[in-house]
Formats: C-alpha cells, sequence, structure tokens
C-alpha cells in the first residue's frame, strides 16, 4: 500500500499537565472520508487540534506523520503549507483584515505564491455564491459578527479556495441549518476527489449524507474505542454510543 | 512540543532605512553647545526678533533655570542640556519652491514623500529642516480665501504681528514647565496659521519636521488661529535619522478654536530612537466649537506628550483618537487633557498602546470638570496590548470632577495576543511573527482609519513590516 496520507501513531495529548488523548492510532489514505465521532468531552477537539499542531496540546508520546514526513514537532504553519487544513468547531473572530483580503494572505502563504487579484476575486465570488454567503461578506473583517452558521461557512470558503491535501472538520455542520449543511456538503463534494482525503468530527448523520465514508472512528475516553464502515454511523444516530460500546 | 513562546519578539523593528539617511551636516550658523543667556540673545538677534520677543525668550531663560526637570514621568536623565545644540539654522533661506530647496534637503523632503503629497492633496505644505523652515506653500484659492499659512519669523515681520504677540504662549506659557520654559528661549521655526470667520479650508495643511543635525534641538511653534464657524484640518509629521547622541524635541502647538468653528490636527511622529520628546499641544475651543487630536506616536527614545483641550465655550467639544506603539529601549508617556470650563461641553478619548521588546507604553489622561461646567461630559477609554512578559504598558488616570452635574466615564483594558487567535491563523499558513502582526494591526485599525491615507499607510508599514505587502 502506498503511503497514507495521515497516520497517526499512539498519540498521547495533554493538556495543563492533564493527559486527554491516551494512545490514538488512525491512518487516513488518499482520497479517504473518514469519520470521528464520540460524546461530548473525549478528545475530538483535542486530536484534530494536535494534529494541527495547536501549541497549548503537548505530544507526550507517539508521533504525526503527514505525507509521510514526521510532523509531530512542525509548526502549525508549516504544517499548512504542507497542505493540512483545520475547520474550527469555534472559528476567531479577526478584527482588521477583510475576508477576501485574509482569504487572499492564506491562499499566498500556502502556495507560496500570491493569487492574481482578478482571477482570486472571481473565484471567491463564485464560492461564495455556492455557500450561500452574500458577496457583501467579502467586505467584512474575518468572521467579526458572523452568526454561528456565518463563521462555518467561512470555514468552508476558506477550505475550497486553499485547497488542502487533507481537511480537518471538526463539528462543521453544528450551528447550521438544515439547507446549509447541504450546501456545506455540496461543497465539500466539489472540493473532495481521489487524492483529498477528509476527517470529520459530527454528531449528525447529516452531512455525511452524498459522501461516500470509507472509515468511522469512535472516541471515548481519549482512546479509539470501535472501528468500522458507514453502518457505524447508523447504529450511533439511532442507539447512542452506549450501543457502539456495548459490542466492542 | 514547546508551550507557547511569550517571549519571542512579534513585530520587527521598524524599517527605518527612508528615515535613517542621513544628510551631511553643512549648516551656515551654530550656535555653541548648552544654554546661556549669550545664546540665546544670539538667536534673538539672528532671528531680527522684534524687542518685544527677544525680551519674552530672555524671560523664558529665567523661567526655565527656576523650574525642576519633571520628577513624575519617565526619566530624562539621559539628557543633558549643555550637550544640546539649541539652534541650527540650514543653509538656506525660505523658499516657496521647492526648486529653490537645496538639493540634499530637496531630497530628503522627496524620500519622505513630501512633495508628492502636495501634489497629490494638500492646501499648503510647509516643511522645517532642523531650526529653520525651508519651505511654505499655499495654494493659491486656499490664499484667496484670506487663510495665512507661512512660518511664524515671517509673520512676526508682517500684518500679524500683533495678533501673534496676543496669542504666542498665552496657551502655553513658559511658567508652565521647564521645557515650556525652554520653549520660549530658544523657539524657532514652525507655523502660522490664520483661518478667518466663516472659511472652510476644504483640504489639509500639512508641516513636517525633519531634524538632521546630530545632537541638536527642534524647538518649532505652530500657532494655529481659526476665526468663528470655520474649519481647518492640520496635519503635522516628524521624522530624524538616528545619532548616538540624544536629541531634543520640545515644540509647542497653540491652537485657537473659534465659536462654532471645527479644528483638526493630525500627527504621525516618527523620531529617532535617541530622540526626546517633550512637545507640548493645546487647544482652547469657543462656544459650539471641536478640537479633534488624532495622534500616532511610533519613534522617540522617550516622550511626554499629552495634548490638552480647554472646552472654554458652552456645548465645546474634543476629540482624541491616539495610537502609541513602544519597542526596545522606548519609554512612551502619552494620553490627554481635558479642562471642561463651560456648562455642556463634552470630552470622548480613546487610545490604544502597544507595547513590545521591553518597551513601556504609557497612557496618562487628567479630565478636570469645573463648577461651572454643569450638564457635561466625558469619557475615557485605553486599551493597551502587551506582546509580550517583559513589555509595560500602564494606565495612569486623573480626575477631578467639581459639579455633580456631569456623567464621566473611564474604561481601560490591558490584553495580550489571545493564542486562539494566532493558532487559527497559523493553521492558514500564516507565520507566527505574520499572525501576531495581522492582530496588532486589527488591534490598531479603528486609529488608523481616523488618520489621513498615506499616514495610515505609513502607520501600517510600520506596523506590518514583517509582512511585507502580503497584506491588501
Ligand atoms: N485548553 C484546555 N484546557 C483544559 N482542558 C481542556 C482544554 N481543551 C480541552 N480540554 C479538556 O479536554 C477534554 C476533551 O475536550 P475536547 O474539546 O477535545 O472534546 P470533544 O470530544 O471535542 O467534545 P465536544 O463533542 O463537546 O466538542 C475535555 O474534558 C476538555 O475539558
Ligand atoms: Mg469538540
Amino acid at each position: 500500500m502506498s503511503t497514507p496520507l495521515l497516520k497517526i501513531e499512539g498519540l498521547h495529548v495533554s493538556v495543563d499537565e492533564k493527559e486527554i488523548l491516551h494512545g490514538v492510532d488512525l491512518e487516513i489514505g488518499a482520497g479517504q472520508v473518514h469519520v470521528l465521532m464520540g460524546p461530548n468531552g473525549t478528545g475530538k477537539s483535542t486530536l484534530v487540534s494536535a494534529v494541527m499542531g495547536d501549541p497549548r496540546f503537548t505530544v507526550t508520546e507517539g508521533r504525526i506523520y503527514f505525507k509521510g514526513e514526521d510532523v509531530t514537532e512542525a509548526k502549525t504553519d508549516e504544517r499548512a503549507r504542507m497542505g493540512m487544513f483545520l475547520s474550527f468547531q469555534a472559528p476567531q473572530e479577526i478584527p482588521g483584515i477583510t475576508l477576501e483580503n485574509f482569504i487572499r494572505t492564506a491562499c499566498g502563504a500556502v502556495s507560496g505564491k500570491q493569487p492574481k487579484l482578478f482571477a482570486f476575486r472571481r473565484e471567491l465570488r463564485e464560492q461564495m455564491a455556492r455557500l450561500g454567503l452574500d458577496e457583501s461578506y467579502a467586505e467584512r473583517y474575518l468572521n467579526v459578527g458572523f452568526s454561528g452558521g456565518e463563521k462555518k461557512k467561512s470555514e468552508i470558503l476558506q477550505l475550497l479556495m486553499m485547497k488542502p491535501a487533507l481537511a480537518l472538520l471538526d463539528e462543521t455542520d453544528s450551528g447550521l441549518d438544515v439547507d446549509a449543511v447541504r450546501t456545506v456538503t455540496e461543497g465539500i463534494k466539489a472540493w473532495h476527489n481521489a487524492e483529498n482525503s477528509l476527517l470529520i468530527i459530527t454528531h449528525n448523520a447529516k452531512i455525511l449524507e452524498g459522501l461516500d465514508v470509507d472509515h468511522v472512528h469512535v472516541l471515548s475516553k481519549g482512546l479509539i474505542v470501535r472501528q468500522g464502515g458507514a453502518e457505524l454511523v447508523r447504529e450511533i444516530t439511532e442507539g447512542g454510543f452506549a450501543s457502539v460500546k456495548e459490542e466492542d | 512540543m514547546a508551550a507557547f513562546d511569550t517571549e519571542k519578539t512579534v513585530v520587527a523593528d521598524i524599517d527605518r532605512t527612508v528615515y535613517d539617511i542621513k544628510d551631511k551636516v553643512d549648516a551656515a550658523y551654530e550656535v555653541s553647545s548648552g544654554l546661556t543667556e549669550e545664546i540665546v540673545r544670539d538667536i534673538s538677534r539672528e532671528k531680527n526678533d522684534p524687542d518685544w520677543m527677544r525680551d519674552f525668550r530672555l524671560k523664558s531663560l529665567e523661567i526655565y533655570e527656576k523650574l525642576p526637570i519633571p520628577d513624575w514621568g519617565p526619566s530624562i536623565e539621559g539628557l543633558d542640556m549643555k550637550n544640546i545644540v539649541t539652534y541650527v539654522r540650514p543653509k538656506t533661506g525660505m523658499s516657496a519652491t521647492w526648486a529653490q530647496v537645496p538639493e540634499d534637503i530637496k531630497n530628503t523632503f522627496e524620500r519622505l514623500g513630501i512633495p508628492q503629497a502636495e501634489r497629490s492633496g494638500l492646501a499648503g505644505v510647509g516643511a522645517q529642516y532642523d531650526s529653520e523652515v525651508v519651505y511654505h506653500n499655499v495654494r493659491k484659492e486656499v490664499e484667496d480665501q484670506g487663510v495665512v499659512y507661512t512660518d511664524l519669523e515671517s509673520a512676526l515681520k508682517g500684518p500679524y504681528e500683533g495678533m501673534i504677540r496676543d496669542h504666542f504662549m498665552h496657551l502655553v506659557p513658559p511658567t508652565d514647565h521647564k521645557f515650556a520654559a525652554l520653549h520660549g528661549a530658544v523657539w524657532s521655526g514652525g507655523s502660522f496659521v490664520y483661518v478667518p470667520a466663516g472659511v472652510s479650508v476644504e483640504i489639509p495643511l500639512q508641516s513636517y519636521f525633519r531634524l538632521n543635525a546630530p545632537g541638536a534641538g527642534q524647538f518649532e511653534h505652530t500657532l494655529i488661529i481659526v476665526d468663528k464657524n470655520a474649519y481647518l484640518h492640520f496635519i503635522e509629521g516628524c521624522s530624524a535619522p538616528k545619532y548616538n547622541v540624544a536629541n531634543l524635541h520640545a515644540g509647542c502647538v497653540e491652537i485657537f478654536v473659534g465659536e462654532g468653528s471645527r479644528v483638526r490636527y493630525s500627527t504621525i511622529e516618527n523620531w529617532s530612537k535617541n530622540m526626546y520628546n517633550l512637545n507640548t499641544k493645546r487647544a482652547t475651543v469657543g462656544k459650539g466649537g471641536t478640537i479633534e487630536w488624532v495622534s500616532g506616536s511610533f519613534g522617540s527614545h522617550t516622550s511626554y506628550l499629552y495634548p490638552m483641550s480647554i472646552l472654554a465655550g458652552e456645548k465645546s467639544r474634543m476629540e482624541f483618537t491616539g495610537i502609541t506603539f513602544a519597542g526596545a529601549g522606548q519609554e512612551l508617556d502619552t494620553g490627554a487633557k481635558v479642562l471642561h470650563a463651560a456648562p455642556g461641553t463634552s470630552s470622548h478619548v480613546t487610545t490604544k498602546s502597544i507595547a513590545r521588546d521591553g518597551g513601556v507604553s504609557n497612557f496618562r489622561s487628567s479630565v478636570v470638570i469645573s463648577e461651572k461646567a454643569a450638564g457635561s461630559k466625558s469619557s475615557v477609554s485605553c486599551e493597551s496590548l502587551m506582546l509580550d512578559s517583559r513589555s509595560r504598558s500602564d494606565t495612569i488616570p486623573a480626575m477631578d470632577i467639581r459639579t455633580d452635574k456631569a456623567d464621566v466615564g473611564h474604561e481601560a483594558k490591558i490584553g495580550r495576543i489571545s493564542e486562539d487567535a494566532v493558532f487559527y491563523l497559523m493553521s492558514r499558513g500564516l507565520s507566527e511573527e505574520d499572525a501576531k502582526a495581522l492582530i496588532v494591526g486589527g488591534f490598531a485599525e479603528p486609529i488608523a482609519k481616523e488618520l489621513p491615507l498615506e499616514y495610515a499607510v505609513e502607520m501600517n508599514n510600520l506596523i506590518h513590516l514583517e509582512m511585507k505587502g502580503s497584506i491588501g
């Protein structure tokens, strides 16, 4: 088998001396769609934050490989430039830079060259239309005063424009209305292809409709307690986490 | 993984290359350093002062000798008056066209963008080099409205002498503090502006002050008199190349805002890091009038700068918007003062201060509401941002409210750059420096948008240097 896009080996992660992940293994191949589920507070956000290199989370044991390279010690911006992308559960508001200027800067930062203004602007407008974000938002400060759902759309807009190889989506669907979830899934499908991979954290099966899920991982108390195919999603949404753990 | 490194510097030292180009010192006349009666008489003679001005200088010198060095603010021990050359006259008279300005001096101003700015949207421009104004010009249509914009020395020899005598250092008397007295004794250069009643000067006037000679002092005096129901926007810019000896700037700005008039005074101060900037600015505002101060302080080694507004007329107003950025080795003590002396007056102060790399950026404010100022309102808000744990930013508010019919508010916030925000930006490929510079830029933005465009751009460049144009 070819090298997986992302490989997590025996990962232990602590925050403020408290261990949250106790040895997580996970592999995502090129083009695959993975789903990460689990009760609140079990460490799902911690896992993707650590993978993205959030300095507040300390990896005490284990390795993270991306595109075959050990990135355990790499800075967050290096990981981003290598093609990793995190859609935040709670995106930040940054005054002083407009959404458009920010995305242009980010695209320049990850690709190494500043996108041409007019082509960039046209593409941005197209993607905004696709996501149902009004054009005027391009001129607003990054996420400032955006509603919860608008912030999630802003995340996916950044994904669509930055075109990473791996997208970690942390509860992108929460806060989105039914139609918006569908719009966002459509957007994700437009970007997803045989090379690009996804790790989706969700409490809701809706966002997965229309995506071919390859693997489902269930995280509980800092450990992966169950792995399986798409059928696990239905089991969990119908029977709760108790049902999947019992079978384990 | 390493914990977030709060010690790391964020915004690199301002790229001073443009400001730092030193011209060869080639002065026509220089007094010996230190301050004596002889020197003051020399300056006065050299300037052909009227007698009253010579006497004013000598009186100021006496006061200077009696007053103590201020002991309540940043240390000015590094400043030895004996080593400051008070008067350096460049080897040129005043010109009304850039073509007449000597090549090297003109080049300095070209590099700083002054003549271009004049072409592209200023009503008049004055340029001072060391102690003297080398250029002054005002658009004909503005002159035709009766607006006077000239250097103070020329004005003293013309029909406005009486007006100057009635106003010069009446708002900031030499007894105000030691450096006001020094200013009174050795002042040189600066501008005189008179706007007649009912005249609105639609485009700004700008004076640029450049201190080139090492170890010199600059003591320009700006006197602005705006008659009733008039409008003026005056812009002041300052810079100097860096030398290893201390330079002193003890300028003075006096603004008289007439009834129903509005004056906006914008400054970007970017003195080099060896400058002691002990500057005094004051305005008095007549009935229904408004003074607006917009102030950016980036340079200097040590600054004492608290523009004061005297709200003398009923329902007069002041607004102050300021930003101060202190880096390594800098101690910038800035703020605003206001005296509410009439009923129904209002003041509104908004400032931001940033400290990095061991710099100290203090915000000092003083609000006095007198017995006569019933129904007045004042709000002061100061936000500071510390970029590392070695830097300091203190807020020192003083309030003296003598009427119970006043509405007074004070708000101070001290923040650090949010690690969450830095992580968010870095997850989009921005380096840590760029992420932080962007956040600092966002913090400063509400102030930047009050500045004239080219100054807002300059300020952004000062802050975003690390980003080298990557942000549109
Ligand atoms: N910065 C932090 N400081 C202290 N504790 C933290 C921090 N971040 C996370 N934790 C703790 O780590 C645990 C896992 O949190 P995490 O956010 O990863 O959960 P989650 O699985 O994403 O939950 P949810 O489904 O509610 O989003 C929680 O107990 C949380 O309180
Ligand atoms: Mg979470």
